[in-house]
């Protein structure tokens, strides 16, 4: 028990992360049904803005700024490249989010030169060592949990209580019908995007603050293991977007925590193919079938 | 134009790219960057055509590509070491598992340029059935899975073969996260161009067959395509297939011009580029593909290198021309390309079809000025 | 009397805890034109599907030819919620997915046209043809089944003579009017070379004269390539005009079934279409 301590503590912890950027892709499936491959590298480009804003600001205006500017991305990355094809075939729309991808990651590369760029300035206080059931961990695996969990609390109010909450529902139900509703499509499904980058923004403040660098493709990873996680749960549903990351997270680690790094990434593959075979409905989605 | 002058004008296409890779043997030294692309862009071409057959011919939207390229080129460099090689390349691994070499067993037979050629395109196939294989086994949970969820899974399972080519207990075999190299590949351009030719050729002649058009039938509507009798499991499997096994061939050949095989470039990322390029292409049109491909790696491997290093069209500006620039200007270019240029270069025309869509272009160039004149 | 083509019998369809299709037996000889009409979410098309096996019954079972093509039992979750009849009759599964039934001699149209989009009308009324052909990818790919393939397009050509599609066979389907491509439909249906042709609301949409010219198409091929024809429509002209006999479906009841003449005088009939007052 003593020597899986560690990798249970940092499962939870990365599962809070996954399951910050999973709601992200949850949401923008739900509306959408598009799998926005750009939303690991969103992620990405808010750790590499903290680290820059952190170096040169002080940490009560940069972290601020690092919301945001993930925000703005977000909500720029949907207005040009989702926007345009409202009524394309879906697959457009997948090739335009993975053409948004390589276009983020090559600017990324172009602007760090392809260095990983180091985090000199952690966030303080988080990124302390604290002492848990006799290990030393840092504070962020302790806060990142109880965060995620409170995030998420206020964003099922926001969708079961108010009017963009429900908004968001209708179109997630019925795109054109709620369209004909009189429900601003493009307005809600910027807000769609705005939350998502938010909290991946959150995700990402907690993720890179205990790494040691942020290099082009380390959104990449989380992004998908993020994505899986959302399958996992159901995609479309946010609180089987949060079960599904922590149960991914804690697995990880586990199975880094018997010796098979290697199998890692890997194992997560394996559960996502496994559940759509299974179960493409995920854990809490609901069956859709298909008229004829 | 008619048939009989756009057969004339595909062939006379085809024998001026087999004389110019010719003339490029007789007169370039290997090392030359032009060999370079023209190597590096025909096995692109095949890929793309091999990713157009699925994505764009079938409509099933597979990411699995590098992953089965993977398998290819591991299969190739793994078969086509010369054993007195094999311990130090596996010197980590005793010198492997394996302990002949298919070029080096042909030689035996059929002496050594003959049997070494031989003994590599076998290996080449080898590595095509088993990523073929591969396919089979996978396509059957894989196949039934909506849109986007197929590309997830295949993208999936391409990552998980990654991994498994990197674990060393397969070392002996895989030379776990070590490279793979010495083996022998081709130096000219002219086999890689009739290579991949002979193999698109092929592809071409499937689309324009009965089962070709039932690919068409399920991408257009699957529903329509069932109830006319067109068994999906099986037809949708036989492109998974069929894609794959180029797709592994593919690989191998990759591996004969990158000299070493390791699992890192086989990333989801080369699956995403060569997606990007069938897109340039046109999703539909091989002949998009294949001219996609050439332009894509002769602009960025030659034409546009400057912009990466300081001096580009005679501005001398390393503070803007530094790394990564030319990757960011491209993938500009191909977001410009997915957002308004939806059709790609060619749409869903072939190369026949060429000599009728520049005579449009001009006439279009040309109309207005017309009117101007008119209107004088 | 001549021989049965389709046996319908005890079909249940449930979706959930909807029966679309309740209980529904029916029987086609052949050589019939038979309808079957109900006022519009009946469960027509469900029963369509049922038979070419887009959806798997609930309950119940389909012969053609005399040999059983579908069959099934409640099982897994339907087993508890089940609310049809007939439950412990049957026990095999047999499902074939519709590809294979329309290689028996079944082939249909769609109520929203179902078309290949990107195709000519030529190449659609040929794609058609592929489930007959014997080739295999190697020797298709390498022509090697060139003398078929010129058969299977020469039949093409002559059959889109006889639907009168022969000038716009080189079109994209798209271009052509609405009439035109559900006529483009059936003649791709034909192509499939059915012995039972389902049409789904052939006429949809259709203003009076093109519901009279496709009642007298629906005639002729029937003549011509020996068919017998199951159809839905609303178009109460063209159903009376040609079915040899109707059957009558009610929020997934078969309500009434016999002659155009008999089901013009049932009351139940008129009562589904018309609804009942309250107080009669």
């Amino acid at each position: 028990m003593q020597e899986i301590l560690p990798y249970l503590i940092n499962g939870v912890s990365v599962g809070g992360q996954y399951a910050l950027i999973a709601i992200g892709y949850t949401l923008v499936y739900g509306i959408l049904r598009l799998i926005n491959f750009a939303h690991g590298d969103v992620f990405m480009v808010a750790g590499l803005v903290m680290v820059y804003t952190t170096t040169a600001l002080p940490m009560y205006v940069a972290l601020p700024l690092v919301l945001i500017a993930t925000v703005v991305l977000g909500f720029v990355i949907e207005r040009v490249a989702y926007k345009p094809l409202r009524t394309a075939p879906r697959m457009s729309l997948m090739i335009s989010a993975i053409g948004v991808s390589y276009l983020i990651q090559n600017l990324a590369f172009y602007i760090t030169g392809g260095v990983p760029q180091p985090v000199t300035v952690p966030i303080p206080w988080i990124s302390e060592n604290v002492l848990l059931f006799g290990q030393s961990t840092k504070r962020v695996t302790l806060v990142t949990p109880v965060l995620t969990i409170l995030l998420v609390v206020g964003l099922v109010y926001l969708i079961n209580h108010t009017r963009m909450g429900m908004a968001m529902r209708a179109a997630a139900k019925d795109f054109e019908t709620a369209q004909l509703m009189g429900i601003k499509i493009n307005a809600v499904i910027s807000v769609t995007f705005v939350i998502g980058s938010f909290l991946a923004a959150v995700g990402a403040l907690l993720y890179f603050t205990n790494y040691p660098s942020v290099g082009i493709t380390s959104g990449a990873m989380p992004g998908l293991k993020a994505f899986v996680a959302a399958v996992f749960g159901g995609i479309g549903s946010i609180p089987g977007a949060v079960v599904g990351a922590f149960i991914i997270g804690l697995c990880e680690e586990l199975i880094k925590g018997l010796g098979y790094t290697t199998f890692s990434d890997a194992f997560t593959f394996a559960l996502l193919i496994v559940v759509l075979c299974v179960r493409p409905t995920g854990l809490f989605g609901e069956k859709v079938t298909d008229k004829v | 134009m008619t048939k009989r002058n756009k057969t004339l004008f595909t062939a006379v296409v085809l024998a001026a790219a087999l004389a110019a890779s010719l003339l490029v043997d007789a007169f370039l030294p290997s090392y030359h960057i032009a060999v370079q692309v023209i190597q590096k862009a025909t096995v692109y071409a095949l890929v793309a055509v091999s990713m157009n057959l699925l994505n764009g011919f079938t409509g099933l939207f597979s990411l699995g590509q590098a992953g089965f390229m993977l398998l290819g080129a591991y299969a190739y460099g793994v078969l086509t070491i010369p054993v007195d090689k094999r311990a130090s390349v596996y010197q980590y691994f005793d010198g492997g598992a394996i302990h002949f070499s298919i070029p080096e067993i042909f030689s035996g037979v059929l002496g050594e340029t003959v049997g070494t050629t031989v003994g590599m395109l076998a290996a080449l196939l080898v590595g095509g059935l088993l990523a073929a294989l591969l396919a089979y086994l996978i396509g059957l949970p894989v196949l039934r899975l909506k849109s986007d969820y197929l590309a997830i899974a295949t993208l999936g399972f391409a990552e998980i073969l990654r991994a498994f080519f990197q674990w060393n207990a397969l070392g002996p075999i895989t030379n776990g996260s070590n490279l793979l190299k010495s083996y022998p590949t081709f130096s000219h351009v002219t086999p890689y161009v009739v290579l991949a030719g002979v193999m698109i050729a092929f592809i071409v002649l499937l689309i324009n067959s009965t089962y070709g058009r039932a690919f068409k039938a399920i991408r257009d509507d699957e529903v329509a395509a069932e109830a006319m009798g067109i068994n999906l499991s099986r037809h949708k499997r036989m492109a998974f297939v069929i894609s794959s096994f180029f797709a592994g061939i593919g690989g191998g050949m990759m591996a004969m011009y990158m000299g070493t095989i390791a699992a890192a470039p086989f990333k989801s990322s080369l699956t995403y580029e060569i997606l990007l390029i069938v897109v340039i292409g046109g999703i539909g049109s091989i002949t998009g593909s294949v001219i996609a491909s050439f332009l894509y790696i002769f602009s960025s491997e030659w034409l546009l290198r400057g912009l990466d290093s300081g001096t580009f069209l005679g501005i001398n500006a390393p503070d803007i021309f530094k790394n990564g620039f030319r990757m960011a200007v491209f993938s500009v270019i191909i977001m410009v390309i997915v957002l308004f240029f939806r059709r790609g270069l060619m749409g869903d025309k072939e190369l026949p079809d060429l000599p009728d869509m520049i005579r449009n272009g001009i006439r279009k160039l040309r109309a207005p000025r017309r009117r101007k004149e008119a209107g004088k | 009397m001549s021989q049965q083509i389709l046996k319908v019998e005890n079909a249940t369809m449930q979706f959930g805890g909807v029966v679309a299709v309740d209980n529904l037996n029916l029987e086609i000889n052949q050589g019939e034109i038979v309808a079957l009409i109900g006022p519009n979410g009946a469960g027509k098309t469900t029963a369509f599907n049922v038979v070419t096996g887009v959806y798997q019954p609930t309950n119940g079972a389909v012969w053609f030819r005399g040999q059983k093509i579908i069959e099934n039992h409640p099982h897994g979750k339907m087993k508890k919620l089940y609310k049809g009849q007939h439950a412990g009759e049957y026990h095999q599964v047999l499902s074939p997915t519709p590809d294979k039934i329309t290689k028996l001699g079944m082939a249909r149209t769609f109520q929203n046209i179902r078309l290949w989009k990107s195709q000519t009308v030529f190449d659609n009324v040929l794609i058609a043809k592929h489930c007959r052909s014997t080739s295999n990818f190697l020797s298709a790919a390498f022509r090697l089944n060139r003398r078929e393939e010129a058969e299977q397009r020469r039949s093409v050509e002559e059959l889109l003579e006889t639907v009168g599609l022969a000038d716009v066979k080189d079109e994209l389907a798209t271009s052509l009017p609405y009439g035109k491509q559900r006529r483009l439909e059936i003649a791709r249906a034909l192509a499939a070379e059915p012995e039972l042709l389902l049409l789904d609301e052939p006429a949809a949409g259709m203003n009076p004269q093109e519901t009279d010219e496709l009642t007298a198409f629906i005639g002729q091929i029937r003549d011509q390539f020996h068919l017998t024809v199951f159809l839905i429509e609303h178009h109460m002209n063209l159903v009376m005009g040609i079915s040899d006999r109707i059957y009558v479906l009610d929020f997934g009841k078969l309500i009434a079934q016999g002659t155009p003449a008999e089901i013009q005088n049932n009351k139940r009939v008129i009562d589904a279409y018309l609804g009942v007052a309250e107080d009669a």
